[in-house]
């Protein structure tokens, strides 16, 4: 049978939690031995995600931001749910640079971040209803081999 | 936020954790400071940062929109590999220096 674990956090969108998001995540994900880059790498990617629900989704009115997490053997996957606007254009909104909030020093870097440190980057959102953020990352790549050689 | 000011100069300590909640404050005592002061050069200190994710180049960004209209400049110092690799894979180091202690 194949190793698995799941875990699910729900968290009011207020910036402050944004932090507490990413040490959660990060710490189910030291289970898979994760090297520090790994570590940073979906740590990075979980804060444009939550940063975005909380921004854009919710457009800062307080809501809950939805988390889970799923490790199936080496690969991690992690899913960031809001119930908030949703994204009318969603290929716009993955442009790099593309902001709908310049004013406010948004730097439009926040999916090109996502798809730059986890493997694969899927985005569903219905404008009314929500976005899920769907990413997914090997943990590592190429280190069993190494492993099985030295001893 | 913690900084420092030399004549037309301000040097920025960032915390630890550069995301959207610590950006606001930088931002706006950062813009408070660079006006009273008639700022040029704006200095951004990595020392003790393990964490940024976009909106520190929102800030960045931002910064360097103000300060290059008098033809002031940006810099960062103290940036680790991390935190490099974050500011050349945002495309801002094309506005902004990377001042490496060991090139001089």
């Amino acid at each position: 049978m194949k190793h698995t674990n799941e875990m699910e956090i729900r968290f009011d969108s207020r910036s402050a939690n944004e932090g507490f998001a990413r040490v959660a995540v990060a710490s189910f994900l030291t289970q898979l031995n994760p090297t520090v880059e790994e570590v940073a790498d979906v740590k990075t990617a979980v804060s444009e995600a939550v940063t975005n629900a909380i921004i854009h989704g919710y457009e800062n009115e307080v809501h809950k931001v939805y988390i889970r997490c799923r490790i199936e053997e080496n690969i991690f996957t992690v899913e960031i749910r809001d119930k908030g606007k949703g994204i009318e254009n969603v290929e716009e909104a993955m442009q790099p640079m593309y902001t709908t909030r310049p004013d406010q020093d948004r730097s439009g870097m926040g999916f090109s971040f996502m798809e730059a440190f986890m493997d694969s980057l899927e985005v569903e959102s219905e404008p009314g209803k929500g976005t899920r953020v769907k990413m997914k990352k090997t943990i590592g790549k190429g280190r069993e081999i190494w492993t099985t050689q030295s001893l | 936020m913690k900084y420092q000011v030399q004549e037309n100069c301000l040097t920025v300590y960032l915390p630890r954790e550069v995301d959207h909640h610590n950006a606001e404050e930088i931002r706006r005592e950062a813009d408070a400071v660079i006006d009273r002061n008639h700022i040029k050069y704006v200095i951004f200190d990595f020392e003790r940062t393990d964490f940024m994710d976009s909106s520190g180049i929102g800030v960045i960004m931002g910064r360097y929109k103000t300060v290059s209209l008098i033809g002031g400049e940006v810099w960062a110092v103290h940036a680790s590999e991390r935190i490099k690799k974050i500011l050349i894979l945002s495309g801002v180091t094309k506005i902004m220096q990377i001042y490496e202690e060991d090139a001089v």
